[in-house]
């Protein structure tokens, strides 16, 4: 299939990076498919646009701004300084100027500004306050659904204004009035439903597990497990549905099952709790984060288990590192010896650590890595005891894994990092323009180390950054199977044997 | 005249720490339901403390962004300080000795600010990215700002003013005492933009200035799998599972 909208050129050294021309209204066609009355309505939300929507959003936005701090303090503090402006992918790949991170919080503040502040309701036009009407509802739904929620922006601000903050917001008040994102909402029930984002029923995910022990015996000839629902396990973890079968996720997989087989640690997998993603917090509900996140808490409690690790994920890890505590805690009946929850990338270096596992890196001769952050890893969270753990412990798995290690252009790794481009709940067919164009920063930098530095794949730790790279490499002529997962690396290098 | 500028200082005045402790007030009681900050972040209140401190003193996360805006705003903000600092002795008596000592640097704080205030203003215009974002009240701020200065070197620099009569009308102010205050175009302007500005402040973006130590992003501690951060209205959320 043609592209039907022109893919934007790489940039040849980033220490050079150019801001683009202003393209104003260059995205604005652009708008994902709307949630169907039935998606709204199993995450109690209006069916479709309810009447008086002008101010049932106002009452709503009231409402958010008593119960959020960030978002109260963020539409009074921005300065319009603009040092966040050439800092957002979406608007390096696209040039339209309501992608740059203040016109893109400045949708919602300058309804903001006409109802909830003095300046805005004398002098509106001085302050840039504006009534919310349909036009605006209209750019509210294009652009905050333009925003992958990556907090680059955040980072670079001088008061630390997260537009990732202000987006969430936004799609809430959207679906309180009954317009809401299909690709979100739609997964979401399914999880309600099924128990993961893929709607994978609990007996096609044992097959599909069974099918993995039997190809991994072919493979190495070990009896490597791959367990659901064992009661008394002593680690469940909670990965991501991708990772079942998708490429390269499943190769992940069965690198953490290798993992855990070769420590001898007894783990499980819940068909309760079969996925690790939590897009509530892209439409920015917290009651239904809430919900999906106790069925982890659940899970733990039904299966007996003693300590909860997470499989490769970003958002996943966000809400799992920064926010399961709050939401599904107090984990006081789990082993107090173990951080809760762990990443699996914590679990597998400290296996190479303490020589619980070795790893052979001639396993992978003739593969050069560089390795992306992900935006919610990266700038969202932390692995390890220490600050910067979550840069620092992928890139030593990699290493310990692999023969050769690049990083990319300093501008683009740790809390620089670009997003992939379909973050945030944006990695949906509709917005593909979107996606392809946002990931340009990215892919720059990849090119970059890929003709200098012979860098031949790209590992990445989240499920949606490798469904997104292996769809949209090809169109900057790359091939969509240099992305790999940091697990599939590990699996490849692991030396089995000797406890079966 | 000294009536209307001791009236229009009381109504600043009011108006500006009003305004400013509703605003600090709800920024301290509307709840961080969830650990946000950006990360890496300190591990310890500590390091936050460390963070914010570097955040207000250097701005820092303004330098690793764009180093000619960072330079412009140190400018401004550094040149502001000395300024402020130099006109406590219009409402200090006895003087302490580093408010003297602080004179001479207060001048150059003026430059430095005038300079900053019209580079930010140059950039809103030069900059497309900058013009797109920027709307009426962001140059009128800066105007405010500038004419605020301008004001004051034109009292030293083109018609002198009895500054001491000036220290006395300020300290009549704090011990409700009205007292003369002299008719110079250039000081009436001084003071009236002076007071515009506080009356503003709590009203406008300057709210910047308490909102970076409220900002979840930057004063957060990175202690979410230690700690829950259960807001209270999030509470009963708990019950129902
Ligand atoms: S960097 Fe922060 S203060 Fe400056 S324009 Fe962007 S959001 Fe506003
Ligand atoms: S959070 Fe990321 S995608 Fe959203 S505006 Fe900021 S930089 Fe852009």
């Amino acid at each position: 299939m043609a592209a039907n909208y022109t893919i934007p050129a790489l940039t040849e050294d980033p220490d050079l990076r150019e801001t683009p021309e202003l393209t104003p209204g260059a995205m604005g066609h652009l708008k994902p498919f709307v949630a169907a009355p039935a998606h709204q309505e199993a995450l109690g939300f209006p069916g479709t646009l309810v009447d008086g929507w002008e101010e049932k959003a106002v009452a709503r936005l009231g409402e958010l701004l008593g119960k959020y701090r960030s978002l109260q303090v963020y539409l009074d503090a921005c300065v319009k300084c603009g040092a966040c402006t050439d800092k957002c992918h979406y608007f390096l790949g696209t040039g339209d100027p309501k992608n740059m991170p203040v016109a893109r919080q400045d949708l919602l503040r300058s309804v903001y500004r006409r109802h909830f502040t003095p300046m805005g309701k004398m002098f509106p036009r001085l302050v840039g306050a504006k009534e919310l009407d349909r036009a605006m509802l209209d750019d509210w739904y294009s652009y905050y659904h333009q925003c992958s929620q990556c907090r680059r922006c955040s980072v670079f601000c001088p008061y630390g204004i997260d537009t990732a903050e202000i987006s969430m917001a936004a799609r809430d008040i959207m679906d309180h009035i009954g317009l809401g994102q299909k690709y979100c909402n739609e997964i979401i029930g399914k999880v309600h439903k099924i128990g993961n984002n893929l709607g994978l029923p609990e007996p096609a995910l044992a097959d599909t597990l069974e099918g993995l022990e039997e190809d991994v015996k072919d493979d190495t000839g070990h009896d490597v497990r791959f367990p659901l629902d064992v009661e008394g396990a002593d680690v469940l973890l909670v990965t991501p549905s991708a990772d079942f079968f998708a490429e390269p996720h499943v190769d992940g997989l069965i690198g953490y099952a290798k993992v855990f087989h070769q420590a001898g640690v007894s783990w499980t997998l819940s068909s309760h709790a079969s996925e690790a993603a939590n897009f509530a917090m892209f439409i920015g509900s917290y009651e239904q984060m809430h919900i999906i996140a106790n069925r982890i808490r659940q899970a733990a409690i039904d299966l007996k288990v003693k300590r909860i690790v997470f499989g490769e994920c970003g958002h996943a890890w966000r809400v799992a590192y920064s926010f399961l505590n709050t939401l599904a805690g107090p984990w006081d009946f789990l082993d107090p010896k173990y951080p809760v929850p762990q990443h699996i990338l914590e679990f597998t270096r400290d296996l190479i650590r303490n020589g619980g596992i070795r790893l052979d890196r001639e396993a992978n001769t003739g593969m050069t890595l560089t390795f992306h952050d992900s935006c919610n890893v990266a700038r969202a969270s932390r692995m390890g005891d220490f600050e910067g753990g979550q840069f620092v412990i992928p890139r030593e798995v990699i290493k310990a894994s692999v023969p050769k290690f690049v990083d990319m252009h300093p501008d683009t790794i740790h809390d620089k990092t670009f997003c992939c481009g379909g973050g945030g709940g944006l990695l949906t067919d509709d917005l593909i323009e979107l996606r392809v164009k946002g990931a340009q920063p990215r892919v720059s930098a990849l090119k970059q180390v890929v003709e200098r530095e012979g860098v031949t794949h790209m590992a990445a730790i989240c499920a949606i950054c490798k469904s997104q790279f292996t769809k949209v490499l090809p169109s900057y002529g790359l091939d969509m199977e240099m992305v790999v997962s940091v697990h599939q690396l590990v699996s490849k290098a692991i030396r089995l044997g000797g406890n079966d | 005249m000294s009536v209307l500028f001791a009236l229009l200082y009381y109504t600043a005045a009011a108006v500006f720490a009003a305004g400013l402790a509703y605003k600090i007030h709800r920024y301290a009681t509307v709840p961080a339901p969830l650990k946000i900050p950006t990360t890496p972040a300190p591990l310890t209140r500590t390091g936050v403390a460390f963070r914010l401190a570097r955040e207000v003193g250097l701005f820092e996360s303004l330098f690793r962004a764009d180093k000619l805006l960072w330079a412009l705003a140190v400018l401004f903000h550094l040149g502001l300080l000395l300024v402020a600092l130099r006109h406590l002795r219009y409402v200090v008596e006895p003087l302490w000795f580093w408010i003297v000592w602080v004179q001479p640097f207060g001048v150059y704080g003026g430059l430095a600010m005038l300079a900053g205030l019209t580079g930010l203003l140059v950039r809103r215009f030069v900059i497309p990215r900058i013009r797109y974002i920027t709307g009426p009240s962001d140059i009128l701020m800066l105007l405010l700002l500038l004419g605020i200065g301008v004001s004051g070197f034109a009292m030293s620099a083109v018609a002198r003013t009895d500054i001491v009569a000036v220290k006395q009308f300020f300290l009549g102010l704090m011990v409700a005492d009205i007292r003369p205050l002299p008719a110079d175009g250039f000081l009436l302007l001084h003071l009236f933009l002076v007071a515009v500005l506080a009356i503003v402040f709590p009203f406008s973006k300057l709210l910047h200035a308490p909102g970076v130590f409220f900002s979840p992003t930057r004063n957060q501690v990175d202690d979410a799998r230690e700690r829950r951060h259960v807001a209270a209205w999030a509470r009963p959320l708990d019950q129902q599972r």
